[in-house]
C-alpha cells in the first residue's frame, strides 16, 4: 500500500483576531481566518478546490458560497470534536494525494467566549441557529447516564480519568501545575497570545479555586472567541504557494473503545492518540527523540500528560517525572505548546496548534523560535478521548 | 419521563434500551444486558454483543456490589439545577460483573472518597415515576 508520507504539505495558515467577545458570527470569524490562509499561501480564493469543513458552525457550502468556489471537489466534515483539525489533516493529506482536490481549506473556530449561554449566546448566523450538521453520539450517553448525576462537560469527564491516574501512580497536582505553568512562560513570548502580560507561578496555581476535582482554574482552557484556518495542497503543487511548504509526514486517527462512554473503556488510559501515534511514527520514518518541538492538545493540564504516555514518550505512570525540569520549556529538549496552547494562547480548537507548528517549521517564529526545529508534531484530542498526530518537517 | 414539581435535577433522557435500563431501575433492580450467547456483560446498553456479535441478550440482574472506580467532585455547579447540590461527587463504580456506571455515593464525604473504596447500589426514588441507581459505602 502506498503511504501518504510528504504527499501532502501545509502551504497557507492564518488566524481571525483573538478576542472575548467577537461581534461577529462564527462563519464571520471562520471566513477571516481563511482569506488570512488563502493570502499566506499566496492562492486566490477560487484556487481552493476542497473544504473540510468545522464540526459546528457552518458547512463547508457555506464556505464555499462565500469565497466563489464553483467547482467545490471534495467537502466533508470529521466530527471528532477538538481532533477535528488534526484528524482533518488526514483527510485532506489523501485527497490532494489522489488528485481527487488540489488545495484543501480547514478552517475551525467559534465564538468560545461569548457563544457560551451565560454570555448571552454571541452573534448569530443568519438563521438564528448554530448548524449542528450531525448528530452528537455523546449526547444519548450524557443525556441518559450522566445527566442525573451532574456530570455533563468535559471538566467533569477528562477528570475521571485524572484522578484515577492520580491515585494510581501517584501523579502530584505539581506536575498539572507544571504544564500551566510552562504554557504561560511560552505565551509571554506570543504577542496573539490572551494571557501575554499575565505571568503564572506554582502558588497561583495551587491557591486557584477548583473547577471540579482534581482541576483547579489553571487546569482549565481558555474561552476564546477565535478561528483559524489551514490549506493543505498536493506536495507537487506546493510550488504555487509563496512560502515554503511544512510536509506533512506522518499522520493518523485514533478512536478510544468504546468512544461514546468513559466508564466502559477495558483500560481507561488507552485513548484514540494510542491507536494514532504508532502509525504517524511509522508512516513519517522518525523515533521520539527526532522530535524537535510539540503542540498538543490542551484542554486540560493533565490530558497533555495523557497524550505523552499515550504517545510513548514515557512510560505508563512515569508523565510526573517527564513534564518537570525543563524538559518542556523553550530552550529544553522537548518544547511544548510553544504559542501558550489552548491554557494560553487561545481555544481555536486546536487548530492554532497546527497553524503554530507550521509557522515554527518556517521559522517565523521570532522570540519564540524553536532553534533549527525540522520535525515537531501535533497532537488533536476530542470528545470523550479522540485523537489524531500528524507529524510535520520542513 | 414527566418532570417532577419537587425534583429539580434533571431526570434521564431515555428512549429504546436505557428507557428499559430505568424502568428495571424503577422496580429496585440493577440489570445490564448480558450475552446469551457467551455471557459477557456489558452497559451502555446495545444491539450487539461486541465480543462474539450476537443479537441476543437478556437483562441480567446485577449484584449491586462494586468498588469505586474514579471520580471528580464539582465544586462549581455547571448546570444552574446543582448549584445547591455542589460540592457533588459523579462517580464512577465498577460492579462485580465488571460493569461500570456513573453514578453518586451518598452519605460519603468527597474527602473520604478512595479508589476501590467498596460500595453497594441504594435506589433513589426522586419522582414517583424515576428511581435513580446510587450507592452507598458497604461493609
Amino acid at each position: 500500500m502506498e503511504s501518504l508520507k510528504d504527499k501532502a504539505c501545509i502551504v497557507g495558515v492564518g488566524e481571525s483576531a483573538f478576542t472575548r467577545g467577537s461581534g461577529k458570527t462564527e462563519l464571520r470569524l471562520m471566513l477571516e481566518a481563511s482569506l488570512a490562509a488563502i493570502n499566506d499561501a499566496g492562492l486566490k480564493p477560487h484556487d481552493i478546490d476542497g473544504i473540510i469543513g468545522p464540526p459546528l458552525g457552518a458547512t463547508a457550502e457555506h464556505f464555499a458560497a462565500n469565497l466563489g468556489i464553483e467547482d467545490l471537489r471534495y467537502a466533508t466534515t470529521v466530527h471528532m470534536g477538538g481532533a477535528s483539525p488534526v484528524v482533518a489533516l488526514q483527510s485532506a493529506a489523501l485527497a490532494v494525494a489522489c488528485g481527487i482536490a488540489n488545495h484543501v481549506l480547514i478552517p475551525c473556530g467559534w465564538n468560545g467566549y461569548s457563544s457560551n449561554p451565560v454570555r448571552g449566546g454571541g452573534a448569530r448566523a443568519e438563521t438564528g441557529e448554530r448548524p449542528m450538521p450531525a448528530p452528537n453520539p455523546l449526547a444519548n450517553t450524557i443525556g441518559a447516564y450522566y445527566l442525573p448525576y451532574g456530570a455533563t462537560v468535559p471538566a467533569q469527564f477528562y477528570a475521571w480519568l485524572a484522578t484515577r491516574h492520580m491515585q494510581m501512580y501517584g501523579t502530584p497536582f505539581e506536575s498539572m501545575g507544571a504544564i500551566a505553568i510552562v504554557e504561560r512562560k511560552h505565551a509571554q513570548l506570543n504577542e496573539k497570545a490572551m494571557m501575554r502580560e499575565r505571568p503564572l507561578t506554582i502558588d497561583d496555581y495551587l491557591a486557584a479555586r477548583w473547577v471540579s476535582y482534581p482541576f483547579r482554574l489553571y487546569d482549565c482552557c481558555l474561552e476564546t472567541d477565535a478561528a483559524c484556518a489551514v490549506i493543505v495542497s498536493a506536495a507537487e503543487r506546493a510550488g504555487d504557494s509563496a512560502k515554503r511548504p511544512v510536509y506533512i509526514s506522518g499522520v493518523a486517527e485514533g478512536h478510544p473503545y468504546p468512544a461514546d462512554d468513559i466508564p466502559a473503556r477495558p483500560d481507561p488510559f488507552v485513548i484514540g492518540l494510542s491507536f494514532a501515534a504508532p502509525k504517524a511514527f511509522a508512516m513519517a520514518g522518525v523515533a521520539h527523540k527526532d522530535i524537535d518541538f510539540m503542540e498538543v492538545y490542551d484542554c486540560f493540564t493533565y490530558v497533555v500528560m495523557l497524550q505523552i504516555e499515550a504517545m510513548g514518550f514515557c512510560k505508563r505512570g512515569e508523565v510526573k517525572d517527564f513534564v518537570r525540569g525543563g524538559r518542556l520549556e523553550l530552550g529544553g529538549e522537548l518544547p511544548l505548546n510553544t504559542h501558550g496552547g489552548l491554557l494560553s494562547e487561545a481555544h481555536v480548537w486546536g487548530t492554532n496548534h497546527i497553524v503554530e507548528a507550521a509557522r515554527q517549521l518556517r521559522h517565523e517564529c521570532g522570540a519564540r523560535q524553536v532553534q533549527d526545529a525540522e520535525v515537531g508534531l501535533v497532537t488533536g484530542w476530542g470528545d470523550f478521548g479522540d485523537g489524531g498526530l500528524a507529524i510535520l518537517r520542513r | 419521563m414527566a418532570e417532577s414539581r419537587s425534583y429539580k435535577l434533571p431526570l434521564p433522557r431515555t428512549g429504546g434500551m436505557s428507557a428499559d435500563f430505568y424502568r428495571f431501575c424503577r422496580q429496585h433492580e440493577l440489570r445490564f444486558q448480558r450475552c446469551t450467547e457467551c455471557g459477557t456483560w456489558r452497559h451502555i446498553p446495545r444491539d450487539m454483543c461486541a465480543k462474539c456479535g450476537s443479537f441476543k441478550w437478556e437483562w441480567a440482574r446485577s449484584s449491586g456490589k462494586g468498588k469505586l472506580f474514579s471520580w471528580t467532585t464539582a465544586t462549581q455547579p455547571m448546570m444552574p439545577q446543582f448549584a445547591d447540590q455542589v460540592p457533588y461527587s459523579p462517580i464512577i463504580v465498577e460492579l462485580d460483573e465488571g460493569v461500570r456506571l456513573v453514578t453518586w455515593l451518598t452519605g460519603v464525604k468527597p474527602d473520604e472518597l478512595k479508589l476501590g473504596m467498596p460500595v453497594e447500589v441504594a435506589f433513589d426514588d426522586v419522582t414517583p415515576e424515576v428511581s435513580l441507581p446510587k450507592f452507598r459505602r458497604a461493609a
